[in-house]
């Protein structure tokens, strides 16, 4: 083994032998200077040059990730808006449909009405027949004198007799066609309600359909900017997507916490069926695994319900499925996970029993006195609790299928766009890292002459010497005008 | 190409589950041998052995296996076992399986009549050998005895015996008039306990005096 004493040219002088070692490394160091630097400024930018290749290809598979995503995202916004236009028209379709269906009636109602109406206006219109003629000639009369006799008074006291007679039969006609008319016009009143009344049944159909049309309106321009692929419908995109996978996130929580539930309610009883003592791993009971199982059948079936009652779209082959065998999958996915909540009813009372049972063996093995147990109907809440939760828990899990779509659509987009980010981050890493490579070949080259500063220094000086020298002879030659540089 | 992905999975799928269905469901089960020692002055003691064979009752789950057997002047035999059981893995017929066994055991305490001798190695071998049989992932042996073996000039019991794997507690090992007078005597019969059954393979050995802290038993050291 060699020590530093072996090293050493004097060794009893070690500070006279290190520096004479030092100079000799630094002439040695000087001689290859050249080649050093030339390795140490090509594994630089060999090094600089691949790391900047790779950031520049992590940047371009960004790039594309991005787009991918955005094209995901339009896509997804695309087909939902179209869903929901869809929809809209649908309804629109109905209402047009039914308000049309009934628009004739409704036509003809009101044009009866107003027919009456119109005739009703005529016969109000219609004035008596005017005085007769001969009220002239009653005037002519009147102005006759009085003093021509008896006769004439005679005569004029029963013409006057005969006009007033002639005139309360005139007025009763009058008096009697007014009423007629205010019979008529009291008659009209329920026509005009009912045209009103029509008239505000239209105006609410009419107003209805305008704000569908509005909503139509508003998907529809959604629609077109998707379609455009404009940046604020990405955005907007983005951001729904975004709040989609949040309310997922929340919901789906909730319902784990109800299968956890679930879960405790089966897993005990499931060891009856299936045997306390069976384990399929080291510490994962197979009662466990049976009652996790049965939940996940239900979770499952709850799916598959979803999925024919085309709430949720995760299976397109059951969607595109004809409206039989739709009907047909709805029944028995709804009949099985009726069978299975009423399992689970029946395996939440199994579990208060053996708990029960568990619990009277262990009083009678403290040998205490067994705990008062609540009698009638108030001690028998928790175990009906426990039914009513058994077979409801299942139905309410058949619901996750929901926020799962949410979840899984929207997870897409923003895993897509986190790794984005990511591989965008890492090729900036590396961008770095490039360029302090190559900064750092500059700073080894700087260092490499640091270690030989002494043997430059001589380099410079011998430089400079010379330099001077070439310098005089110049100016020496200029000087006999011989030669000029 | 597809085809033959969906069958490798499958065949990978089938390989896990019967890899995941190949624990011996024995090999989580517990067994528990108790010794009862009711050999002269401790068979008055043998009505607190009733505390430790409730607490394994209610302790031990389905599927897991107890013995009781007592300690006499020679105890290498199955006729010394008083009661034993194999619970059920359904929790109910468990249940019923316990209660019919501590009536079994209380029965034969009500009763118990003292030994001329003491025979705990005897008694040792014989649980070893119920243990082993059992299967069981966790064997335990429960002395419960003031660990002061007497035997008859007749008797052998000075040679290596076999406790491999297997844990063994001495519990309520009271105190003799003797070793109030000298303690190093009990110590001592303590000790010697240990090297024999530490050199017999035992995993574990443990002194549990205290009734009221039987979770001990259980619990690992």
């Amino acid at each position: 083994m060699t020590s530093m004493r072996d090293w050493m040219i004097w060794p009893d002088n070690i500070v006279l032998s290190v520096l004479v070692l030092v100079l000799i490394a630094m002439v040695g160091l000087y001689a290859v200077r050249a080649p050093m630097h030339g390795i140490i400024r090509t594994a630089a930018y060999a090094l600089a040059t691949a790391l900047r290749l790779a950031a520049r290809w992590l940047f371009a598979a960004a790039a594309a990730m991005k787009e991918r995503n955005k094209a995901v995202l339009l896509a997804q916004g695309r087909r939902e808006v179209g869903q929901r236009i869809e929809r809209e028209f649908e309804r629109v379709g109905i209402l047009v449909t039914r308000d049309l269906q009934g628009y004739p009636v409704l036509q003809r109602k009101l044009l009866e009405a107003i027919t009456r109406i119109e005739e009703d206006y005529k016969k109000c219109g219609e004035v008596p027949p005017p005085p007769p003629d001969w009220v002239e000639a009653v005037a002519a009369v009147a102005q006759i004198k009085s003093g021509g006799g008896e006769v004439v008074e005679k005569i004029l006291d029963e013409i006057r007799q005969s006009v007033g007679r002639i005139h309360e039969k005139a007025l009763g006609e009058y008096r009697r066609a007014y009423e007629e008319r205010h019979d008529i016009l009291e008659g009209a009143l329920p026509f005009w309600r009912s045209i009103d009344a029509t008239l505000k049944q239209v105006d609410k159909k009419m107003s209805d359909l305008a704000e569908n049309a509005e909503t139509v309106d508003e998907q529809m321009k959604k629609y077109r900017q998707i379609a455009a692929k404009t940046d604020e419908a990405e955005s907007i995109l983005s951001h729904s997507a975004f709040t989609q996978f949040n309310i997922a996130v929340i919901v789906l929580t909730i319902a784990l916490g109800g299968a956890f539930v679930n879960f405790k309610l089966i897993a005990l009883p499931m060891s009856e069926m299936v045997g306390a003592g069976d384990y399929i791993t080291a510490s994962l009971r197979t009662s466990e695994v049976a009652a996790l199982v049965i939940i996940l059948v239900e979770a499952s079936m709850g799916l598959f319900l979803m999925e024919a009652l085309r709430i949720t779209h995760l299976f397109p082959r059951i969607s595109n499925l004809s409206d039989r065998a739709r009907r047909r999958m709805i029944w028995i996915s709804l009949t099985l996970l009726v069978i299975l909540a009423s399992v689970e009813a029946a395996l939440a009372l199994m579990r208060d029993m053996l708990i029960a049972d568990k619990q009277a063996l262990l009083q009678s093995l403290a040998a205490t006195a067994p705990a008062a147990s609540s009698e009638g109907w108030v001690g028998r809440i928790p175990t009906a609790g426990q039914m009513v939760l058994g077979f409801i828990l299942p139905f309410a899990l058949a619901f996750v299928a929901i926020p799962l779509e949410s979840f899984i659509h929207s997870a897409r987009n923003i895993g897509g766009s986190m790794l984005a980010d990511l591989i965008r981050m890492l090729g900036f890493a590396l961008r770095v890292l490039g360029n302090l490579t190559r900064h750092l070949g500059r700073l080894l080259v700087h260092f490499y002459d640091l270690l030989v500063v002494l043997p430059l220094m001589v380099e410079h000086l011998v430089k400079s010497l010379r330099g001077g020298r070439a310098a005089v002879s110049r100016r020496r030659l200029d000087s006999t005008g011989e030669l000029k540089s | 190409m597809n085809r033959r992905a969906l069958w490798a999975s499958l065949v990978i799928l089938g390989l896990a589950v019967a890899a995941a269905g190949c624990v011996d469901p024995r090999s989580q089960s517990h067994a528990v041998y108790v010794l009862i020692d009711t050999s002269g002055t401790y068979a008055r003691e043998a009505g607190k052995a009733q505390l430790i064979i409730n607490y394994l009752l209610g302790t031990l789950q389905p599927g897991d296996s107890l013995a009781v057997a007592r300690v006499q002047s020679r105890s290498f035999t199955e006729k010394d076992i008083i009661a034993k059981a194999i619970f059920d893995q359904r929790p109910s017929q468990a249940n019923a399986q316990k209660r019919a066994f501590r009536e079994k055991t209380d029965a034969f305490l009500r009763t118990v009549q003292g030994s001329a001798y003491t025979d705990i190695t005897g008694g040792m071998i014989q649980g070893a050998e119920f243990l082993n049989e059992t299967g069981a992932g966790k064997k335990t042996i429960l002395v419960f005895s003031d660990m002061q073996e007497e035997l008859d000039k007749v008797t052998i019991r000075n040679f290596p015996i076999s406790l491999k794997n297997i844990r063994v507690i001495a519990v309520n090992v009271v105190k003799l008039n003797t070793d109030n007078i000298d303690p190093r005597r009990y110590l001592g019969r303590l000790e010697a306990w240990q090297k024999r059954v530490e050199g017999a393979g035992a995993s574990e050995w443990k002194v549990i005096n205290d009734l009221e802290r039987l979770d001990a038993i259980f619990a690992k050291s």
